[in-house]
């Protein structure tokens, strides 16, 4: 689980996030939605530490993360793995190097041992005839999947996804959707996503936080988000003139 | 940004650089990839800029001293001594950083907008680490072997623009560049090499590793790594020199 409380941040006097508080629950793919520039991956961000908050606390199952030193930082960040927007996948090293890096820095796993654990990774989000290729011989949805393989070769607690789908088409996109909703279910993490797909929230929002110039919006379910009547959420979940004619079906039958 | 805050950044980055490896033989291996990025990758356009200065600077010191009171072996003495002192270290030095310095920044610089570092970072990787010490380390141990070839490689090229234009005997160059040699010439070259690799892999690791935007903004720090290295190569070589030979 982890416990945002009263977060705020800044850049060059523009507040960002107010007065954030939120929870998510473990076992659970929470999501965090809102229009673009509305804060999401600023408090992504935040969260992890790759920005320091200005106010406010972090708690990791109770571990304020705001509080603790460089050393200490790097600890949780192990029990950590992220999804980047774009992959972030290192160009010079192949598919396997990839996911193999985490368990080359920080364990001393014979090679053998690390090759067996990243093939099951790569198995897990099948890709399984990639090992050999690099990063730029990868199509967008190969991409993904080796960077989640990445992240969760080291088995972790709390599984963060920033824009897990952007770039994709919709079908490659529910793919992937499916992939962090199995994993979250089969290794009980914390996993955070930011998205502005609804086709994703539908999919998979078992929480879903809706961000709104700076502030908590809304929180609730997939379910609750289509009876809301939050204006604010309305706007942003019926913008397109095919979902306004679904909502107006709805409401006239 | 002002000044100091800039080397205050700097000062910051190179904490996090010089701090304890996650595993040292990880960096080993990543020092020894450098070496063969950064060092043996540029031994070409070393051999060749040598080549060519070694016999330029033979040619042209050949043709502004004639006259029957200089002996002609001196030619061969200034062309040896331009080289060991100034040439083999500053100017290859100056090209490096043209070079090596364009290729950290943009590499390092890409890395920051894909956003590799933060993956580095979010592993619990320290990035500026990981990331810069092979390079320098690299580097400071690779350039002295480079300013060598370049000395032995610029001589040649003194000796081949003799043989070739016949602009003096063979000979006297031969005995030129062996009259009066003082072998500290060669350790303050080196000493120089050594100041200038730290100089050129840390600047222009620092300009990339700080790189906001995309890649327009990559570009721009690479130039400003290449053009602050160079400044700062140049300064090295006055306050070397006063130190090492005054």
């Amino acid at each position: 689980m982890i416990r945002v409380e009263n977060l705020y941040k800044s850049f060059n006097g523009t507040d960002v996030l107010k007065d954030i508080s939120i929870t998510f629950e473990k076992g659970k793919t929470n999501l965090i939605i809102g229009r673009s520039g509305s804060g999401k991956t600023v408090l992504m961000k935040c969260i992890v530490g790759l920005h320091e908050v200005d106010k406010g606390n972090v708690f990791y199952n109770d571990r304020d993360f705001v509080k603790m030193d460089f050393l200490q930082r790097k600890m949780i960040r192990r029990e950590i793995g992220m999804l980047f927007q774009g992959s972030a996948l290192f160009d010079s090293l192949t598919v396997e190097e990839n996911v193999m890096f985490p368990l080359n820095m920080f364990t001393e796993m014979s090679l053998e041992e690390k090759r067996e654990r990243t093939n099951i990774c790569l198995c897990r989000v099948n890709l399984t005839e990639a090992n050999k290729l690099y990063p730029g011989e990868l199509s967008g949805g190969m991409k993904k999947r080796v960077a989640i393989a990445r992240a969760i070769v080291e088995n972790p607690r709390y599984l963060f996804c920033d824009e897990p789908n952007s770039g994709l088409d919709p079908k490659t996109a529910l793919v992937i959707d499916d992939l962090i909703s199995e994993i979250t279910h089969e290794y009980d993490i914390t996993t955070v996503i930011n998205t502005h797909d609804m086709n994703s929230v539908m999919e998979i929002g078992e929480k879903v936080i809706f961000i709104h110039e700076g502030y908590k919006g809304w929180e609730g379910t997939k379910e609750d988000i289509l009876d809301t009547d939050d204006e604010n959420l309305n706007d942003f979940v019926f913008a397109s003139n095919f979902a306004k004619k679904i909502k107006e079906r709805q409401l006239g039958e | 940004m002002n000044f100091f805050s800039i080397f205050g950044r700097y000062l910051i980055l190179m904490t996090r650089v010089f701090s304890k490896p996650e595993k040292h033989r990880i960096y080993l291996r990543q020092t020894i990839k450098e070496i063969e990025n950064l060092g043996l990758n540029s031994v070409g356009i070393v051999i060749i800029i040598s080549i060519f200065i070694g016999a330029v600077i033979t040619l042209q010191t050949r043709y502004n001293l004639e006259s029957s009171w200089i002996p002609l072996y001196l030619i061969g003495l200034t062309a040896r001594d331009t080289l060991l002192l100034e040439f083999s270290s500053t100017m290859v030095g100056l090209i490096l950083a043209g070079k090596v310095g364009s290729n950290i920044a943009s590499e390092i610089g890409t890395m920051r907008i894909t956003e590799q570092i933060d993956a580095l970072e979010m592993m619990g990787i320290n990035s500026a680490s990981y990331l810069i010490l092979p390079k320098i380390l690299a580097a400071m141990v690779f350039n002295p072997f480079l300013t060598l070839i370049s000395m032995f490689v610029g001589l040649i090229g003194g000796w081949f623009a003799v043989i070739l234009t016949g602009a003096l005997p063979s000979s006297d160059y031969i005995y030129g560049i062996q009259y009066l040699f003082i072998p500290f010439y060669i350790t303050y070259a080196l000493v120089k090499t050594v100041v200038y690799a730290f100089i050129i892999t840390s600047v222009s690791a620092f300009y990339g590793y700080y790189v906001q935007g995309g890649a327009l903004e990559v570009g721009r720090s690479s130039t400003r790594g290449v053009v602050y290295s160079s400044i700062l190569i140049l300064l090295a070589d006055l306050v070397l020199t006063q130190l090492m030979l005054a």
